[in-house]
């Protein structure tokens, strides 16, 4: 029984690992980023255009990340460079996003898929499956047991940590920003990749629950793609309902849960204590 | 004694008003001139006649009462949402969550409304109160959470979105559906809880008449409700106690705490408000145009009041005029998208851009006066 949800399960929880990875890369450098759901989007519309016009999966690949940080640049160049309300220029570059797809894109053709992997005992996935599981531990190698990693840390903590060291926090910001749209790229390439279309509005709100599992995960690689797991759980059991549970319950279950993990009820959620502070 | 003088210095005060009047509007302004500039060469980009496209962004929006009727009643809800961000942000709070606000302010208007058979004088301040009511819950939710346990309201706020939108949708198609439909929505309110539309207190003029609001047009008293909320938010932020606390707190948290204000309390009652203002979008549906709770009713309401109060520089006489332009850009992305095959998304990039544009101004200028 539950072996049957594992498949939906991954499927799931895949491009929401990714965009959640992205998450914290930019959160932990000290940026909200609500734009999760922008670059998501625009990673899928550029994987499904680049794969339309060359007709390789691998330049839609290209395209779809290429995208997703150019979308990152501009998130980093207006909250960083300019000092925007870091919220607000989120939510400005989902729409951006939304308005931008689907004004060039009203309606896709059918694309091809990214390569699927056969492996023993665990079946036959997208290799951007396999990817996940390697980039959450790069990430938490990366994050806390390199020099680099704490440097970009110390961007998210507090805004004088890097200048004491006359390292530049500035910089360090945008890597997290533009890694987060590449990582969400990714996510949304590999959301088009296994439905092989586009529509409008495709990642349906991915971007605020990936935000959500940043949150619910602490801020951390390896329990932010685990809550990743977790969400895409609940929507594997909404789509095999068998138990008559209303499926809108199953659905608001992340954000519950995120907000009682925020409150503190369970474990702690501390977030980088310089997140959303613009004065450099 | 120069008698010139007191006029002099009249005249120099009225100057220097409106020189810092329009300053303060100059980014607006140029967003709102970029964005035109903008849709324009996109439109030439195409290789259609931008000259057109222009004369239909001003004959859908000005060319008739009607038409200008249909902006007014596009703007009602942005005005309200408008508002409900601005009033936050003033205290330093986001309301990202106006949208999950709206739909259940409008779900309790639409339970009131059909099911309780009242006289109209009764009913419709009833109604009105539930969508505060339950909007206000909604909002306060995240106040209390921030006020309490010092959780970000932003993530709250968007948690309830999605919440509010499964418990809705949950609500209207599993227990109070219409009968014998499969549409996901309600059944009418009573006739007693409706709001007329304006069009009904005015005399009717010959069918082409430029003057004449036919009976088929949406534009009803909410509207009125929108503007009488602009004047009482206005005065409320600018010339009450509470309006003071609110923008203290927002301004110089520790200066509050020093003063004998509670920013907690202040940050629980100003989500509430805020919840209970961006529910009268939900009246504005309920009451005023559709009569019963239709699911996923917003086109995104919740998030354009952000544009608007940003376009307002969060100035309720501002929001008003932000949402009448935002009126106007949908119903003319609907006609571009008729007349011309312009798909609508190019309003909504083009609306993205603005925020962005907004906030960076915002963001220099904040980083010029704190140095």
């Amino acid at each position: 029984m539950i072996l049957n949800l594992i498949p939906t399960t991954l499927r799931m929880a895949t491009p929401l690992g990714f965009a959640a990875l992205g998450g914290i890369y930019s959160e932990r450098a000290g940026v909200i980023n609500l734009a999760l759901e922008g670059m998501m989007l625009i990673g899928a519309f550029g994987y499904v255009v680049g794969t339309q016009v060359s007709g390789s999966v691998w330049f839609g690949l290209l395209v779809g990340i290429g995208f997703g940080v150019g979308l990152a640049l501009l998130h980093a160049i207006a909250t960083v460079t300019f000092h925007a309300e870091q919220v607000v220029t989120g939510i400005g570059i989902n729409i951006l996003a939304l308005g931008i797809t689907e004004y060039l894109l009203p309606m896709s053709k059918q694309v091809g898929g990214l390569p699927h992997w056969e492996l023993p005992f665990i079946g036959s996935y997208s290799f951007i499956v396999y990817l996940l599981p390697v980039l959450m531990i790069v990430s938490h190698l990366f994050l806390f047991k390199t020099p680099w990693g704490l440097r970009l840390r110390a961007a998210g903590e507090s805004t004088e940590a890097l200048a004491a060291l006359s390292l530049s926090r500035t910089k360090w910001q945008y890597f997290g920003i533009l890694l987060s749209g590449l990582l969400a790229g990714v996510g949304g390439c590999f959301l088009a990749s296994e439905v092989h279309y586009f529509t409008k509005g495709m990642t349906a709100g991915r971007g605020y629950l990936a935000l959500a599992a940043v949150i619910f995960g602490n801020w951390r690689p390896l329990s932010g793609v685990s809550a990743c797991f977790l969400f895409g759980f609940a929507t594997a059991l909404e789509l095999a309902n068998r138990w008559n549970i209303p499926v809108q319950l199953l659905n608001s279950l992340p954000y519950i849960l995120t907000m009682v993990v925020l409150i503190g009820f369970v474990g702690t959620s501390r977030p980088p204590a310089g997140l959303g502070k613009i004065k450099s | 004694m120069d008698i010139r003088k007191p006029f002099v210095s009249l005249l120099r005060g009225i100057i220097s008003q409106f020189r810092h009047l329009l300053l303060n509007l100059m980014p607006s302004l140029l967003a709102i001139f970029g964005f035109f500039l903008l849709c324009g060469i996109v439109v030439h980009a195409r290789g259609q006649n931008a000259l057109e496209f222009y004369s239909i962004i001003f004959s859908s929006g000005f060319s008739s009462v009607d038409e200008f009727g249909y902006v007014l009643f596009n703007a009602t809800p942005l005005v309200f949402t408008g508002l409900a961000v601005a009033i936050g942000y003033k205290s330093g709070l986001f309301n990202i969550g106006c949208e999950g606000q709206l739909y259940v302010a409008a779900f309790a208007t639409a339970w009131i409304g059909m099911h309780l058979n009242l006289p109209a004088l009764l009913l419709v301040p009833l109604c009105i109160a539930a969508a505060m009511v339950a909007g206000a819950v909604w909002g306060a939710v995240p106040g209390y959470l921030k006020a309490r346990y010092g959780a970000h309201e932003v993530i709250n706020t968007i948690m309830m979105n999605f919440i509010a939108f499964a418990l809705m949708n949950y609500l209207v198609t599993s227990i109070y559906q219409e009968p014998g439909q499969m549409i996901p929505q309600t059944r009418q309110i009573y006739e007693t809880a409706r709001i007329p539309r304006l069009a009904s207190f005015v005399p009717d003029l010959p069918d082409n008449h430029p003057l004449n609001l036919p009976d088929s047009n949406p534009l009803n008293v909410s509207f009125l409700i929108a503007c009488g909320c602009v004047v009482l938010c206005y005065i409320f932020l600018m010339h009450t106690r509470w309006g003071y606390e609110l923008r203290l707190v927002g301004n110089a948290r520790d200066v509050a705490s020093y003063g004998g204000i509670n920013p907690r309390v202040v940050t629980v009652w100003v989500m509430a408000l805020s919840g209970a203002v961006a529910g009268l979008a939900g009246v504005a549906e309920v009451m005023g145009y559709r009569y019963r709770y239709f699911d996923s009713f917003s086109p995104n309401w919740g998030f354009t009041g952000i544009a608007v109060a940003l376009l307002g520089r969060n100035n309720p006489f501002g929001i008003l005029a932000g949402a009448v332009l935002f009126g106007l850009l949908n119903k003319v992305a609907l006609d571009i998208d008729i007349l011309l095959g312009i798909p609508r998304g190019l309003f909504f990039a083009g609306q993205g851009l603005l925020i962005v544009w907004l906030v960076c101004v915002e963001g220099i200028s904040r980083k010029k006066n704190d140095s």
